[in-house]
């Protein structure tokens, strides 16, 4: 049974990696800009078509028809080579092998452009509209964005391998000496809780130690203030949303090799996402990420076959079962700020 | 000027002929066919006959949905006399003549259904009252299928159901308009059953993770009948939502379960999402029982082979159609369809492009649109050269019976194509079954008055 909920747990802390990183995003931009960005989960759709993208330039063929073979319908058939291993050899190959990883370095750009261009050129001009509008226009964003990935890569989900050295299972439980093959889990998943773990520090950081960071945390606290004191707390908050853009764009690349990114991606995850930022407590950074991991675990134990058995199909109502005991018992969530979205 | 009143005249003569007959019933066909014929829904009084075609172009199924629409407009084509007739050469018997249906040509409308059953209702309810389709077809759903056919029932048009493979759709919620040349669960389990006891033996444990709706569930019983049969013993069947993308917190619960067999009766991005996260759960890799842990996946298709990349390798299925075939029907099939797009049909464009030139004939055949002579034409057909051997359209539940493909993943691809192997050709004696088991009743023939 020990073997049992140690991998619930692990397979909780992977799945609240997910959730925390997309809802420390959404809390930014949230907490930032006072926008509730229904986009976000289109950012984590469009980061890991970044990894699709990447892989798809790397892996560039030259094409030449052979007449002498025909297709089964009759055409002459294409003889496809690849060209970064021409080139480069065995550095072409290991560049394929790594191409989800190496594709952050395009996503990082990439996303930073496309946050900062989504927030000047359409959500600044519904700041000062309610919510719902801001929410409309932000999902219409989202369904704008589905639809120009789906006309572009089509509906099907576009498999990303991970890297050779990083696949199958590792042995958890031969390492705590428990019975071998007892506790295995998919090392990339490992990989992917240690790399949300590792990106969330580094947001903590960059807003706790940088000069930058330290001012838009005063800007969160009272915009008008830091206003006064002469800086231009609108651009740092629209780096900020870059910045949001950037870290849902990580997310999304890094989920490739666990869900084959197709154009509703971002959608599986938005409403889940939207959960967890009113469990934790709208604008709380660390709030996000608490119940990013809680929700995750618990829903992962739900799905316990002892668990179902006692309570049928709790899996599917977890989530949003613990959001109404959270937000009855405390109503502005588990560190929720006095005076967010309270008139 | 005087009339003689002996004997009867001729008014009264025809006036007391029109009443026997009306009063015995058995009124003349051709009155009642030329009355019904101005009355049905959406009869096509112009030059042109609309087809509805119901697709799911997004949602789980969307890439299904994208080749049933290209086979769709294929067949249109085919059947107005473009294109190189496809499989107009070697249908047999046919009446088709390249001329249209009737002589009238042939145009279509479309609706996304987002493989929702609702959405998909609604769909056709607008392309029936709206646009005029006297035919609906597509779907790659069960729970779609069921809707829409009962839709149809209700409004007197015929359903030609596109992929739907639960044994509900012609079971117990089968409808006189509605006909399903696609293959169903229980054929699935009578074809794979005896491939599966011969590779992994007959002392397996087998856990169930399934699609929580109609298709799953059919699926999960009749693949669970098939191996129980075979003295394999089922440890836990688990429903899992439709369109789940992460399926990790339903897997981890396999690992120590004691089951040496996972069953995935997924379908599209599903099956892609479950089978590659199987894989990377490392469970082809694990030893249960003394024997290597396998994975079986009923219901599978080439374009969610591709989707599942290198994990497809060497896992068993079942499949309606494949494009590898070498009879005329297939080869013609894919000729045309390769020519058209740059890539072969899957099976979904296969059954969407049977389906429509069936109506086509049944309609041409009938001599009528009228929607109970057409089901009449139908019903108990029998047919060749569409690419599945001969093929009875069964007038009890409206069920194709016909040859089943056991296929099984590639492991040495030659192309992007090579994705599948058939394996066994299974013949339509074998997977041919009683259709009073699944129940159900047709209901009535004659149309609505009014749609």
């Amino acid at each position: 049974m020990f073997e049992v909920i140690l991998l619930q747990f692990l397979n909780g802390l992977d799945k609240g990696g997910a959730y925390a990183l997309i809802a420390l995003g959404l809390t930014l931009v949230f907490g930032t800009l006072g926008v509730v960005n229904f986009a976000h989960g289109a950012l984590f759709m469009l980061g890991a078509f970044c990894a699709v993208v990447f892989r798809q330039l790397i892996t560039l063929e030259t094409v030449t028809i052979d007449p002498d073979q025909l297709s089964p319908w009759g055409a002459p058939l294409e003889v496809h080579e690849p060209l970064v291993q021409a080139w480069f050899g065995d550095f072409g190959a290991v560049l394929v092998n790594y191409s989800v990883p190496l594709s952050l370095l395009l996503t990082v750009p990439v996303m930073l452009v496309i946050g900062i261009a989504m927030e000047r050129g359409i959500i600044k001009h519904f700041y000062k509209r309610p919510h719902a509008e801001q929410i409309l226009v932000t999902f219409g964003l989202a369904i704008v964005a589905q639809e120009i990935i789906k006309a572009i890569f089509g509906a099907n989900p576009i498999p990303q391998p991970m890297p050779v050295d990083l696949r199958g299972a590792a042995d958890i439980g031969a390492l705590i000496g428990l019975t071998p093959h007892a506790v295995s889990y998919p090392i990339w998943r490992l990989v992917y809780f240690l790399f949300s773990v590792a990106i969330i520090g580094a947001v903590f950081a960059f807003l706790r130690f940088t000069t930058f960071g330290m001012v838009v945390r005063a800007g969160m606290a009272d915009r008008e203030t830091v206003g006064l004191l002469g800086i231009n707390i609108d651009r740092r908050f629209t780096i900020m949303f870059g910045i949001a853009a950037i870290v849902a764009g990580m997310a999304g690349v890094m989920y490739t090799p666990i869900v084959p990114p197709n154009y509703q991606l971002g959608m599986n995850f938005l409403v889940l996402s939207f959960v967890v930022v009113v469990v934790g407590g709208m604008g709380s950074l660390p709030g996000a990420v608490l119940a990013g991991f809680l929700l995750g675990i618990l829903q992962s134990f739900a799905s316990m076959t002892q668990v179902k058995a006692l309570v049928p199909g709790i899996d599917q109502i977890i989530i949003y079962l613990v959001a109404v005991v959270v937000l009855l018992v405390r109503p502005r969530g588990l560190l929720g700020r006095r005076g967010m979205m309270e008139a | 000027m005087t009339y003689s009143r002996r004997g009867m005249s001729r008014r009264t003569l025809i006036k007391s002929g029109l009443a026997g007959v009306l009063a015995t019933g058995v009124s003349p066909y051709i009155f009642s066919r030329g009355a019904w014929a101005q009355e049905f829904c959406n009869n096509p009084t112009g030059d042109t006959v609309t087809l509805g075609l119901n697709l799911p172009l997004s949602g789980a199924y969307a890439e299904e949905g994208a080749d049933e629409q290209k086979a769709y407009e294929l067949a249109v084509q085919h059947l107005n006399g473009e294109g190189d007739g496809g499989l107009l050469n070697v249908f047999t018997p046919s009446s088709l003549k390249g001329n249209g249906i009737l002589g009238k040509r042939v145009a279509f409308v479309t609706s996304d259904s987002q493989t929702l059953a609702d959405v998909a209702r609604a769909g056709a309810t607008r392309m029936i009252e709206r646009d005029g389709a006297v035919m609906i077809t597509g779907g790659s759903s069960s729970a779609e299928a069921v809707a829409v056919q009962g839709l149809c029932q209700e409004m007197g048009v015929i359903f030609m159901a596109g992929l739907t493979h639960s044994n509900d759709t012609t079971g117990k919620d089968k409808k006189r308009y509605g006909f399903r040349h696609f293959f169903n669960a229980y054929q699935s389990g009578i074809a794979l059953g005896p491939v599966l006891g011969q590779e992994y033996g007959s002392d397996r444990r087998a856990y169930h993770l399934t699609a929580d709706y109609t298709w799953g569930w059919t699926q999960e019983e009749s693949i669970k009948a098939a191996t129980e049969e075979l003295g394999w013993e089922t440890v836990q069947t688990v429903r899992t939502p439709l369109g789940a993308a992460d399926f990790s917190q339903y897997l981890t619960p396999v690992l120590n379960s004691g089951a040496d067999v996972l069953i995935l009766n997924h379908y599209g991005n599903d099956m892609v999402n479950s089978l590659t996260q199987a894989v990377q759960f490392g469970l082809r890799e694990r030893q249960v029982n003394g024997k290597n842990f396998e994975i079986v996946v009923p219901l599978f298709s080439e374009l969610m082979a591709k989707g599942a990349g290198e994990n497809i390798k060497g896992i068993f299925g079942t499949s309606n159609w494949h494009w590898n075939l070498q009879d005329p029907g297939t080869v013609a099939f894919t000729k045309s369809f390769g020519a058209a797009y740059g890539s072969p049909p899957s099976q979904a464009a296969h059954t969407a492009y049977v389906q429509t030139l069936l109506y086509a004939d049944a309609v041409e055949r009938a001599g009528t649109f009228y929607p109970p002579e057409v089901i009449a034409a139908l019903e108990g057909f029998e047919f060749d050269g569409m690419g599945n051997g001969r093929t009875l359209y069964r007038a009890e539940d409206h069920q194709c019976i016909k040859s089943v493909l056991v296929v099984r993943g590639n492991e040495n691809p030659t192309n992007e194509f090579d994705v599948l192997n058939v394996v066994q050709e299974v013949g339509r004696d074998v997977v041919d079954y009683d259709p009073a088991i699944f129940g159900g009743e047709l209901g009535p023939a004659e149309p609505a008055p009014m749609c």
